[in-house]
């Protein structure tokens, strides 16, 4: 194998890892502040691809559909947490499990629904098609290295955000004694419904810079959403660095095993054989990362004791 | 109101009543829904065990009910298809012997069990959740990947195995074998539950330090009754293959295991017979939405949302006094 096939793999785990991060990012931040376990966050990832492709078709403008993905589920996510979710903070994790689950079921037969059972595309601007030369000798998609700066900036205002602003201050008030930030006066309620609109739009983003790759359908929340568990699990749950850590580690070590390990079992059996237990074993290893983090460190890598 | 012993009493006979009915005007559809509704109800009252009495939310069941499938429909393949399996000691040829089969789907199913509740046991609350879901995910990326039994096609028995000489194929024979399999549960879980170990356990979820300084080991105690969950499963497993006489990995997916969880909590945890009457309902609503409105999916999510507001004690609450 030659080391640009490897350098741009790795560059595909790295981009594969901060979508993880948009996911994780408001998943780990939602259970952090309210104490929710959310397995709806998905949905919010199928519609903000829904409504990128939806906009991207009404004006052709794939700049705006990058923003319809991040109104439109930070709208329906306030609606939601000011109708249901807000009666889940005080139950204990399993209603909420049901509850979230329940709201999948709505989410995704609201959009078959809507847009019927076929899969959408989302075209990539011819702006941002085609590949880009690296040092190196590296030759990458740009439409990639995009999704990579993207993320990287959003990292970078989420850091922004928590640590220099009071909005920030409140979050994390709100994550070490939710008691406490209620006695001194802030607007709790609001607090709550702004980080469930923050968490929504960032998965809705993530869901349209996704569907652009993929083909965007009902149900495509879900695979994502179990990874980004096991992302802040292993980062541990409520640290937005954790967060980060887990996407890129896990993005970074399914892409990799999914390059290696059918070559590897080639070498001991046939290439059909190989392949398929390859690829099975890559979709394992998340999964083995985050039981061996959590039998060495019950709570993660950066989770409070 | 009833009481609970009434109220077991009440759903296990409207169960049968139910199949019976569909016996006398001859709707073999009826039989095999009152028997799906006994399979699930049987794993949802297994995971009730550790679920509302132990307060240990394990998002990984599926693992045990399709360990407990997938072993039970490869020991039918290789009878049928005559190959055996080298097990390095003895050739094991498989069998289609309904009973032989189950035990087999137990004493796998429990082991899985053992190996992931030692490890999972010690973590809590939502690294608890996750991490059985972890557990359930890699064995269910290994069915997929297992292109020797379908992958991800699934795996087929094409026949139901053998019980004595009943002819297990007629959908009453079949409901009441099934039947006869949730009474035993039902008599197996209420014992526990009823012990002193099933008043330790729920010790431990009230207070663990409490059951230390009592001198129990939490542990040990948690550990016992995921195993026991785990194996009755497994048993719920084998059966749902000999229903359906086909396995895939759908069955050891992270939405089986959100089912099984649906089951419990909308029946009422922390009863006996809770997910049973969860079962009765998730399907019979599943059956009757699906024949109404192509969009049941939808129906369906907004009466669960409203059964979590609405009634924390689920459907069985509405039935039973304190």
């Amino acid at each position: 194998m030659s080391l640009q096939l490897f350098i741009e793999q790795l560059l595909n785990g790295i981009q594969f890892g901060f979508m993880l991060f948009l996911m994780s990012a408001g998943l780990t931040l939602i259970f952090g502040v309210m104490g929710l376990i959310n397995l709806a966050h998905g949905s919010f990832f199928m519609i903000g691809a829904f409504s990128a492709s939806f906009v991207a078709g009404l004006t052709g403008n794939f700049f705006l559909a990058i923003l319809a993905s991040l109104i439109f589920p930070a709208l329906i996510g306030i609606m939601v947490e000011f109708s249901i979710i807000r009666k889940l903070y005080e139950r204990d994790h399993l209603d909420q499990v049901l509850a979230t689950f329940a709201l999948i079921l709505i989410f995704s037969e609201a959009i078959r629904y809507i847009f019927g059972a076929f899969p959408l595309f989302l075209d990539i601007p011819n702006i941002l098609q085609g590949n880009i030369l690296l040092p190196g000798e590296i030759v990458y998609s740009k439409y990639r290295l995009i999704i990579i700066i993207i993320g990287l900036f959003i990292a970078l205002g989420l850091y922004f955000l928590i640590n220099r602003t009071l909005l920030g201050i409140q979050i994390k008030a709100g994550q070490n004694d939710r008691q406490m930030i209620r006695v001194l006066g802030i607007n709790i309620s609001r607090l709550y419904t702004i980080v469930f609109a923050i968490g929504a739009a960032l998965a809705g983003l993530a869901g349209a810079l996704i569907g652009a790759i993929q083909s965007v359908e009902v149900g495509m929340g879900e695979p994502v959403l179990i990874l980004a568990f096991v992302v802040i699990v292993i980062g541990g749950i409520g640290s937005i660095k954790g967060a980060l850590i887990g996407a890129l580690l896990i993005g970074v070590l399914d892409t990799m095993a999914r390059l290696f390990l059918p070559i590897f079992f080639e070498l001991i059996m046939e290439t059909s054989q190989a392949l398929s237990l390859g690829s099975s074993l890559a979709s394992m290893s998340a999964y083995l990362l985050m039981a061996l983090v959590l039998i060495f460190r019950p709570t993660g890598l950066f989770g409070k004791k | 109101m009833l009481t609970e012993k009434k109220f077991n009493l009440i759903i296990v006979l409207g169960i049968f009543a139910f199949s019976l009915i569909g016996y006398v005007i001859n709707e073999p559809y009826f039989i095999t829904l009152a028997t799906k509704i006994v399979i699930l109800g049987i794993a949802g009252c297994a995971l009730n065990l550790i679920l509302g009495f132990g307060g240990m939310v394990s998002f990984g069941h599926a693992m045990f009910f399709g360990v407990g499938s997938y072993v039970a429909a490869i020991s039918a393949f290789h009878s049928m298809n005559g190959e055996s399996i080298n097990l390095i000691f003895f050739d094991f040829n498989g069998s289609n012997q309904m009973l032989f089969n189950w035990f087999l789907a137990v004493i796998f199913s429990m082991f899985f069990a053992l190996v992931v509740g030692s490890i999972s046991i010690r973590t809590s609350g939502v690294y608890f959740i996750m991490i059985t879901l972890a557990f359930a995910q890699m064995t269910y990326y290994f069915s997929v990947g297992w292109t020797k039994y379908g992958g991800e096609d699934g795996l087929s028995t094409y026949v139901r195995n053998d019980l004595f000489s009943i002819n297990t194929m007629l959908p009453l024979n079949f409901f009441i074998i099934c039947f006869a399999c949730l009474c035993f549960v039902g008599f197996i879980l209420n014992w526990v539950i009823n012990s002193n170990f099933g008043n330790f356990l729920k010790g431990c979820k009230e207070n663990e330090e409490k059951m230390i300084s009592l001198g129990l080991n939490p542990y040990t105690l948690k550990l016992t009754a995921f195993v026991i969950s785990g194996a009755i499963t497994g048993l719920a497993g084998a059966l749902y293959v000999d229903l359906n006489r086909f396995v895939s990995p759908t069955s050891l997916s992270w939405q089986t295991s959100g089912e099984l969880i649906v089951l419990v909590i909308l029946g009422g945890s922390g009863r006996l017979f809770g997910p049973l009457l969860g079962a009765i309902v998730f399907i019979l609503l599943e059956q009757f939405l699906g024949e109404v409105t192509e969009n049941w999916q939808f129906w369906l999510g907004v009466i669960l949302v409203l059964i979590v507001l609405y009634f924390p004690k689920g459907v069985s609450g509405l039935f039973i006094k304190d």
